[in-house]
């Protein structure tokens, strides 16, 4: 195994060949070589969050019509950390008649079950911290424990609006849980396997071609799952103050703010995985760090159309939350599946290709059928409200912003 | 004593000891976060087992769900969640008395099986067989009928929680 | 390595420790709690008899996974009928204590 087609079991291989070296037995060295895995990933995962809150708030800036953060170093890229160290050297203060326990577990667990998501999933051919037989209940299973993060935020602040946050919180999650669960059930169907790995393995092609209506109905529900705009009403500003981490200052709020960048950013690695091939693409198979890179030029697309998504939609009402669901996606995801079951079934015998045409086609027609039944539901259409014209910021050069202080 | 030994008496201890605290916590919310707790030692108790599927599925049916559904519940009967007083019945020590002669009665019959001491061994990895377990499920001649009445009993019970808890506004007037 | 013994005395003890409950709380969700406890450690018992079994038989056992499943499925559906109920209750009499719901007492 050479050292740039596979770095990272190459350092891995090297580093059990030191420490049998010494004389730990092979069930130490793997035992070692998970502790620090683990260890590697989750602080390789907080560090990241930095970046991508910058990538966000530029990204969130932009559409907004304006820069985002660009005073500390190169187009802001040091914001995150200014940030960062403020939030650490904050004070933390306890209000009175929390409830001890949960206010403290509550940020914790809202950061772990995040990075738990991490261990099972398969970053590029040979690189994933395990593979269990059923990966993907034990993304939904560690979801779980996220909600429950949630709730005892909400419950142990003794606090009225972190509780309707906590509340709305709980019923938006376990409501979102069922077509989230549902469309994770075509891409199993489809491999015969609940392993991630197998997933991967077995996408050619990629599943949001052969099954786009469950790739929509997926994504929707990853985003409310995650609880971002258009789906934030856990932490509506405008209606409840922040929701269930009202109460909470400096260093914990900054495990609840970086538990939700994560979140997304799990999400939508997810979403690559089930949907989008994972680490597929040409030659990965061959070279294994070529993988890593697909993963995660596909991971920032789907974080990128994440991030329109939120900052293109406005917030939806708690009913109109519900009906989506209730109304739409539920009854929409168990239509997609047994259609798929029926459609695979029916043409066991074809080749490959055609299969895929035929689950395909079923899936823009149940589509197409579901968008003009949604239509008829619409009550009215709203008159166009035009806005008159006005100047769009654009600088000159993209890179050099006025007043930046970035040299180059 | 091997590792795995140890292990379980760690799980088996923290599991009961959270089972005890469900049912000795004065606050309800407390009683519930044990209960979390308990929930989880017996997922991994599943693990140690080698049922890694149904580890799984306690965390997520148990945690996910059923619990999350307890906690919702306590929210909404907030009144007496917050009450510091005594959350058993007078006459506690009977009830008390009873579990532990049950106990020792289970103790004592299970002891006199001759199987009784009979060790667990290591299986083979992929012992658990889910696609003969999957196939059992929806095969006629195995448990079809057994899934098909629990699929109408989940059923049942969604469209009946449903209908108790709907508030009926006409009769509040 | 770990005898069958200490599996069943643990499942043994846990529901133990689930009929107190039952017979001793006062709340209505205390005592849903507890009867999760007693289903936790029927579950317990079933997989370690599986394993068991499957040592003996050298294959996976299906009836004691199908068991299981049921009793997964029975307590999901326990407790969201259980709770609607409680829920209800609580609307008409304000209070989730069973001492205190006493309508056919007369």
């Amino acid at each position: 195994m050479s050292f740039w087609r596979d770095p990272i079991n190459f350092i891995i291989e090297w580093a059990k060949g030191l420490l049998a070296s010494i004389g730990w037995g092979p069930g130490w060295a793997t035992t070692v070589g998970f502790v620090i895995g683990a260890f590697v990933l989750a602080a390789g995962a907080m560090f990241f969050v930095v970046f991508l809150i910058w990538y966000e708030r530029k990204l969130i800036g932009r559409l907004q019509d304006r820069f985002g953060p660009n005073r500390l170093g190169p187009w802001g890229l040091f914001q995150p950390l200014a940030d960062m160290l403020k939030i650490f050297t904050k004070e933390l203060i306890t209000p009175n008649g929390v409830d001890w326990v949960a206010y403290n577990l509550a940020p914790i667990l809202s950061v772990a079950a995040v990075l738990m998501m991490w261990a099972v999933t398969p970053f590029s051919k040979t690189f994933f911290g395990v593979n269990i037989s059923v990966g993907i209940l034990f993304l939904i299973a560690v979801g779980g424990l996220g909600e429950v993060g949630i709730i005892l935020a909400g419950w142990g602040s003794n606090n009225k609006y972190a509780l309707v946050g906590a509340l709305r919180a709980v019923a938006q999650l376990i409501s979102y849980e069922v077509p989230f669960v549902i469309s994770a059930l075509v891409p199993v169907m489809l491999t015969g396997s609940m392993s991630l790995v197998d997933i991967v393995e077995a996408q050619t092609p990629w599943y949001i071609v052969v099954a786009p209506a469950a790739a929509l109905i997926f994504f929707i529900a990853s985003v409310a799952e995650t609880g971002r705009a258009p789906f934030d009403l856990a932490e509506a500003e405008s209606e409840i103050v922040a929701g269930y981490n009202v109460e909470y200052s400096g260093l914990k709020f900054g495990m609840f703010f970086v538990g939700e960048f994560l979140h997304a950013f799990t999400a939508s690695f997810i979403f690559v995985t089930v949907f989008l091939g994972g680490w597929r693409g040409p030659g990965a198979d061959q070279i294994p760090v070529l993988g890593l890179v697909y993963f995660f030029i596909k991971t920032f697309i789907v974080y990128f159309a994440l991030i329109l998504f939120r900052g293109t939609n406005p917030r939806f009402r708690i009913d109109q939350m519900m009906e989506l669901n209730w109304k739409v996606l539920t009854p929409l995801s168990l239509v997609v599946i047994m259609v798929i079951a029926l459609v695979d079934r029916l043409f066991v015998g074809a080749a490959d290709w055609q299969r895929t045409i035929i689950l395909l086609v079923a899936n823009l027609v149940i589509l197409v059928v579901a968008e003009r039944l949604i239509r008829r539901g619409v009550k009215t259409t709203r008159p166009e409200v035009g806005s008159r014209e006005r100047p769009i910021a654009s600088p000159d050069n993209l890179f050099i912003q006025p007043g930046s202080g970035a040299k180059g | 004593m091997s590792g795995l030994q140890v292990v379980f008496l760690i799980v088996a201890v923290v599991t009961l000891f959270s089972g005890v605290m469900v049912v000795a916590s004065r606050k309800m919310m407390h009683s519930a976060l044990w209960l979390i707790m308990t929930l989880l030692g017996v997922a991994i108790l599943f693990a140690t087992l080698q049922a890694g599927f149904f580890a799984i599925v306690q965390v997520l049916v148990y945690i996910g769900a059923i619990s999350i559904l307890i906690i919702f519940t306590l929210m909404l009967t907030r009144r007496v969640m917050d009450e510091e007083t005594t959350q058993v019945i007078k006459g506690w020590w009977l009830p008390a008395l009873m579990a532990v002669i049950l106990f020792g009665l289970l103790a004592g019959l299970l002891a006199t099986w001759e199987d009784f001491q009979g060790m667990l061994n290591e299986l083979p990895a992929d012992v658990e067989n889910l696609a003969a377990f999957g196939t059992a499920l929806v095969n006629p001649a195995g448990y079809v009928i057994p899934f098909e009445v629990a699929s109408i009993l989940l059923l049942a019970a969604l469209v009946g929680a449903i209908y108790i808890a709907m508030e009926r506004k006409e009769k509040a007037e | 390595m770990i005898p069958l013994s200490w599996y069943l005395i643990a499942a043994a003890a846990l529901f133990c420790i689930g009929l107190f409950g039952v017979l001793s709380r006062k709340n209505a969700v205390s005592i849903l709690m507890s009867v999760e406890l007693m289903l936790n450690a029927v579950n317990i018992n079933l997989v370690a008899f599986w394993h068991y079994h499957t040592q003996l038989q050298g294959t996976s056992q299906i009836a004691p996974q199908v068991f299981v499943a049921m009793v997964f499925i029975v307590a999901a559906a326990e407790v969201a009928v259980g709770l609607a109920l409680i829920i209800s209750a609580y609307r008409r009499r304000e209070t989730p204590v069973v001492d205190e719901m006493t309508l056919l007492k007369g």
